[in-house]
């Protein structure tokens, strides 16, 4: 455990530590931020009603929308002086949503992530292989400075290039790997393609995460590569990965609540859900000084767990995230929303464009096809100019994603019309 | 004097060409040439008929995604050697085809070459002064 004092808080110390950094924050974000400020003043609260926990609830709640409305800085706390460095996730309309750290909150993120770290006793013995993307996408450096912080020979190797990755593994005697879970499956394969053995290697654990997995494929990876495999949870408008890991238990994931506090609510009427009913993960930063928030929705569906932990940590648990309250698909640990698609083709002057998003695991990896019905605008008589579009398509596809997909031209009708809303996704991954 | 053909979107799967074909045949509307051009995924059926407009129509209201598109017909004599000259003399103009696919008249002993060119009337030109009959669409329509 990496901070058994923080870990194990007994709860009313916890409630106690969270009700007076709660109001901090809020009063923190309604004198520096005036989006906070106007929400609050509509909303008739002011910083001193929060007296108990409970009054979170009489705080708006702030949405991605809310987040790219006030592109790029506008919900940044502190002046950009303090801000030490920038995050962004692709957004759906172009414009990304960018989150901003101090350097005290690079602090707080290489604490939770240490702690996540810790679930597998990560020390400065380890030799942690860092295969998520590092860049704007907060997975890789996230990851990184929590195993800094620890002292663990971290080798950044970021996504991809998937024979060096091994070749590394095994020459560096990799002891733990952080990587999505399906490129730990699509790595097994290749590794026993390339007569590679997990008896060659060190490998003794493995932290998952950016996007969902089952059990199934746990037990799989945990018996492929005799590891033991946790899930990890976090995003970037919270902080990055950190938010949440599992324990060894492996029976939910500690949220780490002395940072962000966690609600459950109904996604139609907002309503708080008590413990243990399913709904939509809200966040509010507790610790956060440049980029905090409030009540974010996440969109992800899961519920709390409150009941100790054999583990003897005191920080409650979230279940594995269920799904969506929105069309988000994740991909290869990349955010996929489908009116991202249809941006690329309106501005390729298609006109109410018919398509369709097939995601498929092929040979372990993700992989998203895009159908497009060709309408008479799109229309040419010529194989070249057909397959031109296609390639214009996929290269603008791609370059709004920053993921390989495939472009397929389909006749009209091929996509299923529905009353209301247009069925854009067809999920053939098997992820439950 | 440009020969309206029929350009089809078709998905490379069992069935598509039939279900032309069959509505095509429902309508009584009479097939003189076709050809597919296709890649993996799919194709492009052209498709020369005695009733462009109609079979245009029909084809639209059965959803396909359908394009009329003006090609060139050139008539050549059907013997070893007789195409040759006619593309020579595009060549020669700088003409480029897009593609071409000829059939063999009935009663003529003549084949009839469907052209797709970057500049229709300047080939037209080209092709007559070569000594090529340039036949009018009412006699492909007809044919």
């Amino acid at each position: 455990m990496w901070n058994p004092k923080a870990e194990c808080l007994p709860r009313e110390e916890l409630e106690e530590l969270k009700l007076e950094r709660l109001k901090n924050t809020v009063r923190h974000v309604y004198e520096n931020v005036p989006f906070y400020r106007r929400k609050m003043d509509e909303a008739g609260v002011k910083p001193e009603d929060i007296r108990s926990l409970e009054d979170i609830r009489h705080l708006p709640f702030t949405t991605k929308e809310d987040l790219r409305e006030n592109y790029p800085f506008g919900l940044f706390a502190v002046p950009l002086k303090d801000v030490v460095r920038i995050h962004a996730s692709s957004g759906t309309t172009g414009k990304p949503t960018v989150v901003g750290y101090t350097r005290e909150d690079i602090e707080v993120w290489s604490e939770v992530m240490a702690r996540t770290l810790g679930m597998v006793s990560a020390s400065s013995e380890d030799v942690v292989q860092i295969a998520y993307g590092y860049g704007l996408f907060t997975g890789g450096l996230g990851v990184h400075y929590g195993a800094e912080k620890i002292g663990c020979t971290v080798i950044p190797t970021s996504g991809g290039n998937t024979k060096r990755q091994i070749m590394l593994m095994r020459d560096f005697g990799t002891t733990i790997l952080c990587c999505t879970p399906s490129y730990a499956c699509y790595l097994v394969e290749v590794m026993a393609e390339l007569g590679v053995s997990p008896r060659e290697l060190k490998l003794r654990a493995g932290l998952f995460g950016a996007e969902p997995w089952s059990e199934g494929m746990r037990r799989e990876i945990e018996s492929n590569l005799g590891i033991e495999a946790l899930d990890i949870y976090g995003l970037s408008e919270i902080i990055g990965p950190g938010v949440a890991a599992e324990c060894l238990c492996k029976e939910g994931l500690h949220i780490w609540e002395d940072h962000f506090l966690p609600e459950v609510i109904n996604p139609a009427t907002g309503e708080p859900l008590p413990p243990g009913e399913e709904g939509e993960l809200v966040f509010t930063t507790l610790t956060k000084r440049g980029f905090p928030v409030i009540r974010y929705r996440t969109r992800d569906i899961s519920f709390l767990l409150p009941e100790p932990c054999a583990c003897g940590r005191t920080h409650v648990r979230m279940g594995r995230v269920k799904g969506r309250t929105d069309d988000m698909l994740i991909i290869r640990g990349v955010n996929v929303f489908p009116s991202q698609i249809e941006e690329v083709l309106l501005s390729l002057g298609y006109t109410e464009p018919h398509y369709l998003l097939v995601v498929d695991r092929e040979r372990r990896l993700d992989v998203l096809e895009v159908w497009v019905e060709v309408s008479e605008s799109i229309f040419r008589d010529e194989v070249r100019g057909l397959e031109e579009l296609e390639e214009k398509i996929r290269r603008e596809i791609e370059a709004v994603l920053g993921i390989a997909v495939k472009v397929r031209l389909v006749e009209p009708k091929t996509i299923q019309r529905s009353e209301g809303k247009a069925k854009r996704i067809i999920d053939r991954r098997d992820l439950r | 004097m440009s020969v309206k053909q029929i350009s089809v979107f078709l998905e490379n799967k069992s069935g598509r060409l039939a279900a032309v074909a069959r509505l095509l045949a429902s309508r009584g509307i009479n097939i003189r040439a076709l050809s597919i051009a296709d890649t993996s995924d799919f194709g492009i059926l052209r498709l020369i008929v005695d009733r462009p407009e109609e079979a245009y129509r029909a084809l639209k209201e059965e959803g396909f995604t359908v394009s009329l598109t003006d090609v060139l017909a050139v008539a050549v004599p059907d013997r070893p050697g007789g195409l040759a000259p006619a593309l020579e003399a595009l060549s020669e103009a700088n003409l480029n085809i897009e593609y071409l696919y000829a059939f063999v008249a009935r009663h003529a002993d003549q084949a009839l070459v469907l052209l797709k060119v970057d500049d229709r009337e300047r080939a037209v030109k080209v092709l007559e002064e070569a000594g090529f009959k340039v036949p009018s669409p009412e006699e492909i329509y007809s044919l």
